[in-house]
């Protein structure tokens, strides 16, 4: 056993794949943290007006906030219903 | 007017308790007036830890609420002379602590020592809130373990935003200290090691702290682990102590002693 082990080369850890994970991770959530409290509320009210006009998921419009030392980027994505599966809201 | 400092860790069990039982008792060994307050409401080990759960009548809640004068809570270390301890209440009451009672108990102190170390409870309630809201530098305890790691990382962006020091607009001092270190575990690739926590977190580390059957054994008998001199981590922890009194000493990061070829064909450990 003690022999094998004096010519074998350690297999590469567990704990790279810590680091690599965490790093990436933790990108993503401090870019989170460090959004305003509005873009929930705003991202709601987006899907409210566009619910007067089309039937949309929660999930079809994403709303991000890129900042930069000189300035920032509201970025507004929203995905509309294919023709096929489009449907109108009742008639009010 | 005595400096605030803050242990936190957001994550349970990475060592919050003993690094500020710790901490505090190597600022009193110094000679600098200390009080720990435990900020754990309602699951209160401070008092263990330092080893006078038998010797507490009043609690900081009841100071907050004006049941009892801060002398009466003030409990004073029977080894460590310039060091007190501010037990926490039992109570299930989650709105125990306010915001305006712990800024008064806080300025109350102030005067009166050094060094005020608050231990922070797990998790970013109101407990762990309020632990480092007045805050004037913190700690941040983690262990080599991812889950340890993020809550950190969490931790270190709610000191810089939801402190009174950032609200202010004041920078808030912020160090790292990895606890339960295992070399021997880095060493064989299965532990993150010191300078990839560092990496990942980017804070100034303040020391690291061997896994050591020193702590559980000091903690046993109501002992800061720092009273015990031939404890490693003990050992680390003085270090730390004088790191943060500005002491530029090195930072030992633990290793797995070498063996040599003759041992590792014997299959001796060192």
């Amino acid at each position: 056993m003690s022999l094998m082990n004096l010519f074998r080369r350690s297999p590469r850890g567990t704990a790279d794949a810590a680091r690599e994970r965490l790093q990436i991770l933790l990108s993503h959530e401090r870019a989170e943290l460090n959004s305003p409290d509005f873009l929930p509320q705003l991202q709601r009210d987006i899907l409210n007006v566009i619910r007067k006009y089309v039937e949309i998921d929660d999930q079809r419009v994403q709303v991000k906030l890129d900042s930069d030392r000189n300035f920032s980027v509201l970025e507004v994505n929203i995905e509309l219903p294919s023709d096929g599966e489009r449907r109108f809201p009742p008639a009010p | 007017m005595a400096k605030v400092i803050v242990v936190t860790s957001g994550k349970g069990g990475v060592g919050k308790t003993t690094t500020s039982a710790a901490i505090a008792t190597g600022l009193a060994l110094r000679g600098f007036k200390t009080v720990i307050i435990d900020f754990d409401v309602g699951l209160r080990n401070v008092d263990l830890i330092m080893g006078c759960e038998r010797r507490v009548v009043f609690d900081f809640i009841n100071v907050i609420n004006g049941d009892a004068k801060l002398h009466q809570a003030l409990i004073k270390d029977k080894r460590v002379e310039t060091l007190s301890i501010l037990a926490t209440s039992q109570t299930r009451d989650k709105d125990a602590l306010t915001e305006e009672g712990v800024e008064r108990i806080i300025a109350e102190l102030a005067p009166l020592f050094d060094y005020i170390v608050c231990d922070s409870p797990a998790g970013i309630e109101r407990g762990a809130h309020l632990a480092m809201y007045f805050a004037d530098e913190a700690i941040v305890v983690a262990n080599a373990e991812v889950s340890s790691v993020r809550d950190a990382d969490r931790m270190i962006g709610l000191l810089t935003s939801k402190s009174r020091r950032a609200e202010q607009g004041q920078p808030m001092p912020q160090h790292l200290l990895l606890t339960r270190y295992d070399a021997e575990r880095v060493e064989r690739g299965e532990m993150l090691k010191v300078e990839d926590v560092q990496e990942i977190l980017a804070v100034p580390l303040l020391g690291v702290v061997p896994e050591c059957p020193s702590v559980l054994q000091a903690s046993n008998v109501g002992m800061p682990v720092v009273l015990d001199d031939k404890s490693p981590a003990g050992k680390a922890y003085l270090d730390a102590v004088g790191r943060i009194l500005g002491e530029e000493t090195e930072i030992v990061i633990p290793r797995v002693a070498r063996r040599g070829f003759i041992d590792r064909l014997l299959g001796r450990t060192a």
